[in-house]
């Protein structure tokens, strides 16, 4: 099975019900990913496939046949999306745990939203759980992003 | 800040990095009593033990300072604080800092990160481990000059000959400083308060961009050549243990290569393993999948009847029945009995899991006489004491690394994860990665106690308080340690209890016995969590039945500006482990919070229908916070919190954006206790995972977060913990406002549908 994952193209032939997180982390030593809960409950292995945010936890590899998937590690070369800049900007994260899931989930949520109102990033980010607490950090980090992106 | 340093990440780069570390190195033996005794910031008690020299400083010829972290990084950006102290007396150039993580090891001091301490007990030693570094830079130029040393002076990563400009920078000095022995402590000479050029300032974290860009490396991303990864099956009852295990299945699946059983747990519970049947795999998905085809027939033990509901029953009528006293001042009988007014509730507070997003996760690799542990641990040292116990090693035969940890809040500061790694890497004969899932960490963990409380008050004619009557029952953290202790610890009455800053006359303070049936531990605050719940609820329920304005009356509870002394009123109070003198217990600074938060917050403006404010103050970890809470509570119910206003005194503050930080997210997590419940049934606990057990998110949390830092120059305080307390009382007091209703059992839950 094919897979383009953060620009590469990978061949895999494992189990195709395992979810893309294991993958990541354990065959691609992608750890930026990460576990939080396995049950799509708290987004903190949010990636993109084709674009679009997905729960690496709950998605098979299946599903990402002929996909193409970002990680945070492929956010950006230089680790300056204008997300990454926003959340480096209102010194966004404390213990960093959820932030790549929060940022690919804010990401997501920019490409299809130029200009999201408070109710769409509530919307867009109530699934991504941060048990540090910086969810109005978050808020207004994306709106930082939307408005450099605009 | 161009930082590249990364956390510790493996065996490869730990070595490399030790290897690297060429010149000088800057060890700062401090002694109680060494701090200089004008120094402002001084917390009183060095290192709350007697330490041996600790490593905390090198520079390389190249000018790059290392400065090594002790104290483990859970969000609080203490790596970045503890730089910022070290760099600010060494006069470095912030830009040539990198922060290495010190592994467990007594030679640092305590390295135990809990109890809101890394600063206060670590800003004067470490200020003295960069000033005694600056002076043997200062000294080495003398040297080379052959000028008097006084004439020297160290500037941004240069020492400055001042008579004649002469400059050496901090690199080329290296060679000639290595040959040097350190100045004492006590010749140490600190810079003055004006000075400081980062303490005080706003760094951002050291870890922005790892963190930011993926690369940041925490117990779960620790991987090792030839690991294995192990998911375990714990029983589900504590001290329960498998009576019967049919691997077959789990054999089956596809990368599972050994199911191995972990010795039986037997009492005290402490920080030993839990039991249960580990699936080894040689990855996640495997042993996850082999976990779940395992067939094991439990004999749940001792605890298979707690029922979490009866249970709390059981404790509320005992909080209405005498216990212990552990403060008595006046006549409480009396002064009830003759009071104009009575007023008494109960409050409850149900069990919490930490839940951090990180679950526990340990990597061990065991030979014949060493191990070495990576792990997301809070506490380093009892890591290694606890592996090396478990594996009958002596503790100089294990290594503790110490990962950047996916949150804490208490949970990590209990190894048994790494106990279980260690066991099962000597078992299976290669590194073991033992990986928490959600459901262990929620099903398996060790819960912030459950709490009953009746508080009763006599009020006189004109509506003031001169009678308090309270009592407190939960199982205790010492039955974890000590099994069948039912009493609380004195440690845990100094959580907001018999520190109640209340002047009253007639006080009596109690406490009831419990029994525990699962394993408690710290959590984020801990007692103080439950306690300034129902004393502050309370006050305002006073307020109420005194027909007065809720803030008015918290600060007449509070009182005329005084110290309390506890000593003479002859309560047993250890004050967080420092002096009373240097941290008093000061209502002056508790009403100021209360003041600055309530006109922050625009406390008497005319409020709308189904809207309200509350307020709660709380002093905890020797900090001060006020937190006001606004509310919105529609016709069906549905709970909104608009904006939150929190005004901290924690005396001298390092990092002001990182205390801006911790009071958000301390808030925020205060909220989390007023939402989520842990309960149990037949011995075994009821939820497990983020569905059930209830913390805020993003769509609940409050929309605006002020936070106000009390600019003081008293010694520091604790900052991680403090602002947690007061968040759910001031939250249930607006609620109050709001709508009438009065919350007096958490969770939440459904009660303003009704």
């Amino acid at each position: 099975m094919k897979v383009k994952i953060n620009g590469k193209t990978h061949d895999y032939r494992g189990d195709p019900s395992m979810p893309i997180l294991w993958y990541l982390r354990d065959e691609l030593s992608l750890t930026g990913t990460k576990y939080g809960c396995g049950m799509a409950l708290c987004g903190a292995c949010t990636v993109h496939l084709d674009g679009q945010a997905v729960r690496a936890c709950m998605t098979p590899m299946s599903v990402a046949e002929g996909g193409t998937i970002t990680t945070i590690e492929g956010l950006s070369e230089n680790g300056d999306h204008p997300v990454q800049q926003a959340w480096a900007e209102h010194n966004v994260p404390q213990c960093g745990y959820c932030q790549s899931g929060q940022m690919m989930q804010a990401a997501a949520l920019l490409a299809g939203n130029k200009n999201p109102g408070d109710a769409d990033i509530d919307q867009a980010m109530a699934g991504n759980i941060c048990r540090c607490g910086t969810y109005v950090r978050i808020r207004a980090a994306i709106k930082t992003a939307a408005e450099a992106t605009s | 800040m161009n930082n590249t340093v990364e956390p510790v990440l493996n065996r490869r780069s730990f070595l490399k990095t030790a290897a690297g570390r060429a010149g000088l190195v800057i060890g700062v033996q401090l002694l109680p009593g060494c701090a200089l005794p004008e120094d402002p910031t001084r917390t009183g008690k060095p290192a709350g033990q007697s330490w041996s020299p600790g490593v905390f400083v090198a520079i390389d010829e190249t000018g790059t300072v290392t400065i090594t972290c002790h104290r483990s990084e859970m969000g609080q950006q203490i790596r970045t604080s503890i730089a910022q102290i070290v760099a600010d007396e060494l006069e470095a150039d912030w830009d040539k800092v990198v922060v290495a993580q010190a592994t467990g090891d007594p030679k640092y001091g305590d390295q135990n990160t809990d109890g809101s301490r890394s600063v206060r007990r670590n800003l004067t030693r470490l200020r003295q481990a960069g000033a005694a570094a600056r002076q043997l830079l200062e000294q080495a130029a003398a040297e080379q000059w052959q000028v008097a040393a006084g004439e020297c002076k160290a500037d941004l990563h240069v020492v400055v000959h001042q008579p004649s400009g002469r400059r050496l920078a901090y690199g080329d000095l290296v060679p000639a400083a290595a040959q040097l022995s350190l100045p004492a402590p006590e010749t140490v000479i600190l810079k003055s308060r004006r000075d400081w050029r980062y303490i005080g300032k706003g760094q951002t974290s050291v870890d922005m961009a790892s963190v930011l860009q993926g690369r940041a490396i925490y117990g779960y991303d620790v991987q090792l050549p030839g690991m294995k990864v192990a998911v375990i099956a714990r029983p589900p009852t504590l001290f329960g243990k498998a009576e019967s295990v049919d691997r077959t299945a789990a054999l089956e699946v596809a990368g599972v290569e050994q199911v191995v059983e972990l010795p039986v747990l037997t009492p005290p519970a402490a920080f030993k393993a839990l039991g249960g049947v580990a699936v080894v795999a040689s990855n996640s998905w495997a042993a996850i999948r082999g976990r779940e085809a395992l067939v094991v027939d439990w004999n749940a033990g001792a605890n298979a009847d707690y029922d979490s509901r009866a249970y709390g029953e059981a404790l509320l009528a005992s909080a209405h029945r005498p216990g212990r006293p552990v403060r008595n001042e006046g006549d409480v009988d009396t002064a009830l009995r003759g009071a104009a007014k009575k007023v008494k509730a109960e409050y409850y507070v149900p069990h919490l899991s930490q839940a951090p997003m990180e679950p526990p996760c340990a990597t061990a690799q065991v030979t014949a006489t060493t191990a070495e542990v990576w792990a997301c641990t809070q506490t380093p040292q009892a890591t290694r004491r606890s592996v090396a116990q478990a594996l009958g090693f002596e503790e100089q035969q294990v290594t503790v690394n110490v990962t950047l940890l996916g949150g804490g809040f208490g949970r990590k500061s209990k190894p048994d994860f790494a106990v279980e790694a260690a066991l099962l890497a000597r078992e299976v004969g290669a590194p073991v990665k033992v990986m928490w899932t959600r459901e262990d960490d929620i099903r398996n963990g060790y819960l912030h106690s459950v709490s009953a409380q009746c508080i009763e008050a006599g009020l006189d004619e004109r509506g003031k308080a001169v009678a308090w009557k309270h009592c407190t029952v939960f199982p205790s953290i010492s039955a974890t340690f000590a099994q069948g202790t039912k009493s609380a610890s004195a440690g845990e009455m100094r959580l907001g209890f018999v520190d109640n800053p209340f002047d009253i006359p007639n006080m009596r303070l109690e406490n009831g016995e419990a029994e525990a049936h699962v394993r408690i531990g710290w959590l984020r605050a801990v007692a103080n969590v439950y306690h300034a719940f129902a004393t502050q609820s309370f006050a305002c329920e006073l307020a109420v039945a005194a027909g007065r304005d809720p803030k008015d009356y918290l600060l007449e509870l509070i009182g005329a500006p005084r110290l309390v002394d506890l000593a003479a009123k002859g309560v047993e109070y250890d004050n967080y482990g420092d002096p009373i003198e240097t941290y008093p217990i000061d209502t002056g600074r508790l009403a100021n919070v209360v003041k600055i938060a309530a006109e922050r917050a625009d406390w008497s403006r005319p409020r709308p229908a189904g809207s309200g404010l509350g307020i709660a103050v709380h002093r905890s970890f020797l900090s001060y916070v006020a937190t006001v809470v606004e509310v919105t509570v529609d016709a069906e119910g549905a709970l909104t919190i608009p904006a939150t206003y929190v005004a901290i005194d924690a005396g001298t503050v390092v990092n002001p954006e990182h205390v801006r930080a911790q009071c958000e997210g301390g808030s925020i997590y205060g909220l989390s206790c007023a939402l989520g419940e842990i309960t149990a049934k037949d011995g075994a606990i009821e939820q497990g995972n983020y569905n059930d057990f209830l913390v805020a998110r993003m769509d609940e949390a409050p929309y605006k977060i002020d936070v106000h830092i009390v600019d003081s120059d008293a010694p520091p305080g604790g900052v991680g913990e403090p602002p947690t307390p007061p968040f759910a009382p001031a939250l249930c007091n607006a609620i109050h406002a709001a709508t009438g209703k009065r919350i007096r059992r958490l969770p939440i839950g459904n009660q303003l549908q009704a």
